[in-house]
């Protein structure tokens, strides 16, 4: 079974983040970056698929230069090889969609699996644009991934239960949080990584227009937190949350 | 002279550093509370490759360089994981298994390499005897052959991993008319008759990592399990001075950046008199020191860890500055860590005071600080 992966690079999760004084984004000369967690669960999904049943598993970073450096991650985890869509900047969410669309004429994998959602700007739209624009059936966030056939069965957590969905294959996973703990790469496989294949391709290779359909017009840190206040008593408090806080 | 790691030493060094917060480091307080070896810590090392790194493949190992294999110690030490679990780590690694490899058959490799590497069995290593410490010379366990097998007698003490050990490496005298010349080093498995543990000692730090005597009784093992040749035993034991220069004072490098961060974040938080207290120069000077100590032990100790790379052999001159200087110099950034957090830093839950006292293992263990003067000034 072949497996396509797509992951991304984000900025560190454990860092804090500042936006840039003039709005126009988030300062990220400081920061440091890794592949998006969830992305990591999908790859340590397709990898377990793999060692199952056998196959090949794909990952496909798009983005800037540095992209490769999240790619090589992916390939030290266990997957096969590498391809890199070198789009400059990040593109939006409709644009990573058409890029993947296009890769998957080329790759015709069975499966594809990302992860729900990049946790820097949270979107949590690539895998459903991917399965419209393909016309292939989709199951985002699951929890569980089972194969038989070419059928895949997905659970998938929602409020007050599990649901469990049948997809045909070839179609659209996205991993949510609970699907798997990710490995660690070991040294042998961080060095057998280093000789595997990242195939470079452009969006015009592509024949896709990456011109963004979303703008981020400013950013802005929210609102710093007041302080709280001290009420007298209990009539003081229902007075002022009738009043002025008007939520009772 | 090279000074860069390459792009996969750095990768595996941040992978270590997120292994462990992960895995260990929200373990340890309780083990430390408790002066107990986490057995499940260590088996997780082993699992993620640590305890093997530097041997090869074939024999379970990660195949890595000497470098590397430093790396990974100094990124446990800057995760933050206990400097008893890093001592149990470089006995069991460095001073059991390493040994049995370097000097080992064919057939006692693959006997105990691929488990040691693993971390299904623990090893351990006993050189110090209650009367024979810096002095290792005047040793008085004795191995006497009776055909096909050796009688041990005498008994050892301060042996990292001694109570909890599959495998020990025994040092013990063939020839008790010759000094270092007398010494061969042999394997004793757990359970063989005659060999025992004593009860773990109580210590002033790394106390995760548990220590005791080793007693040798009449205790007859088979013949093939000398090390080497008779009399090679004292050269057995010089040769993990490369790996307990480098390897084993690793964590105390990376121990140093963990400390550093701490204060640096604590510094910037923390206010008295209106004030950050990272703006007082007090503070400030406090924190230079601690980077300055981990910047110079850290070229230490990578010296010697390339230099083995190199097939460069030992300096020992250059093997004691490093010993010396990561067990005396600790001594003062480790203490202004502990200060600069205040009543906090004399209270367990803020990490600091266990550096502190595993730290103060460094000028005693494995060659105390007196002795690396005294080889620094007898090769100067
Ligand atoms: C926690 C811990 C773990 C250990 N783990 C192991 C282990 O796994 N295996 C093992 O074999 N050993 C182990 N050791 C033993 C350790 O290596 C010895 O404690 C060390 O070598 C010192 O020996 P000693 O304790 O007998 O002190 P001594 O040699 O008796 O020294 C006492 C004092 O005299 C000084 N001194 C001695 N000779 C001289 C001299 N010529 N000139 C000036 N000063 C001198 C010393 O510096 C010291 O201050 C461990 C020790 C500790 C504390």
């Amino acid at each position: 079974m072949k497996i396509l992966v797509a992951a991304k690079r984000v900025t560190d999760p454990d860092m804090v983040i500042k936006v840039k004084p003039d709005g126009s984004g988030i300062e990220l000369s400081s920061m440091s970056f890794k592949m998006n967690p969830f992305d990591e669960i999908a790859i340590e999904e397709a990898l377990r698929i793999k060692e199952d049943k056998g196959g090949e598993v794909v990952v496909a970073g798009i983005g800037g230069d540095k992209t490769p450096t999240e790619i090589r991650y992916g390939l030290s985890m266990g997957a096969d090889r590498g391809i890199h869509v070198n789009t400059g900047v990040d593109p939006d969410s409709d644009a990573v969609a058409r890029i993947l669309a296009k890769l998957l004429e080329m790759e015709t994998p069975d499966l594809v699996f990302l992860g729900k959602q990049a946790i820097d700007v949270d979107d949590n739209q690539v895998a459903q644009l991917l399965a419209e624009y393909l016309g292939w059936p989709q199951a985002c966030f699951a929890s569980r991934v089972d194969i038989e056939g070419n059928k895949a069965r997905v659970a998938r957590e929602v409020d007050g239960g599990i649901e469990v969905k049948e997809i045909d294959l070839p179609g659209i996973i996205s991993a949510d949080l609970r699907l798997n703990e990710p490995r660690y790469p070991a040294l042998p496989a961080i060095m057998k990584a280093k000789k595997k294949e990242i195939k470079q391709v452009t969006p015009a290779d592509l024949g896709v227009d990456i011109t963004p359909k979303v703008v981020i017009r400013k950013m802005a840190e929210p609102p710093r937190r007041k302080g709280g206040r001290l009420v007298a008593d209990v009539a003081e408090l229902v007075k002022l949350l009738r009043e002025e806080a008007r939520v009772i | 002279m090279e000074f860069s790691f390459t792009k996969e030493q750095l990768m595996f060094k941040k992978e270590v550093i997120r292994f462990a917060k992960k895995e260990i480091v929200p373990r340890i307080q309780e083990f430390e509370l408790k002066k107990q070896f986490d057995f499940e810590s260590f088996k997780k090392l082993g699992d993620f490759g640590i305890l093997g790194l530097h041997f090869p493949e074939e024999y379970g190992g990660g195949g890595a360089d000497v470098i590397t294999t430093v790396l990974a110690g100094e990124a446990l030490g800057e995760a933050g994981v206990d400097g008893g679990l890093t001592l149990a780590y470089g006995a069991h690694t460095f001073l059991c298994a390493d040994t049995i490899f370097s000097h080992g058959t064919e057939e006692q490799r693959k006997k105990y390499i691929p488990k040691l590497a693993s971390g299904e069995w623990i090893g351990c290593m006993g050189l110090t005897e209650p009367n024979a410490g810096s002095d290792v010379a005047s040793m008085t366990s004795t191995a006497e052959k009776k055909g096909d097998k050796y009688i041990l007698n005498g008994s050892k003490i301060f042996i990292t991993n001694g109570p909890i050990a599959d495998v020990s490496v025994v040092y013990a005298k063939t020839d008790m008319e010759k000094k270092h010349a007398g010494i061969s080093a042999f394997i004793v498995e757990k359970g063989t008759p005659g060999f025992s543990a004593g009860t773990p000692l109580i210590k002033m730090g790394v106390c995760t990592s548990q220590t005791s005597e080793l007693y040798l009784s009449n205790c007859e093992i088979p013949a093939e399990n000398l090390l080497g040749k008779e009399g090679d035993g004292f050269n057995m034991s010089l040769q993990t001075v490369e790996w307990d220069r480098s390897a084993l004072l690793a964590p105390f490098v990376g121990a140093a950046t963990f400390m550093l961060n701490r204060c640096v974040a604590y510094a910037k938080d923390r206010e008295q008199f209106g004030r950050k207290i990272g703006q007082f120069q007090a503070i400030k000077r406090k924190i230079a020191n601690i980077r300055i100590f981990g910047e110079a032990a850290r070229n230490l100790v990578y010296r010697i860890a390339w230099c083995k790379d190199q097939k460069k052999p030992l300096n020992h001159l250059e093997a004691a500055v490093a010993k010396l200087f990561v067990g005396d110099w600790s001594m003062g950034p480790s203490n202004d860590a502990v200060v600069l957090h205040g009543g906090y830093g004399y209270c367990h839950e803020y990490d600091m005071e266990r550096i502190f006292r595993d730290s103060r293992l460094a000028p005693i263990g494995g060659g105390t600080s007196d002795i690396q003067r005294m080889i620094i000034s007898k090769l100067i």
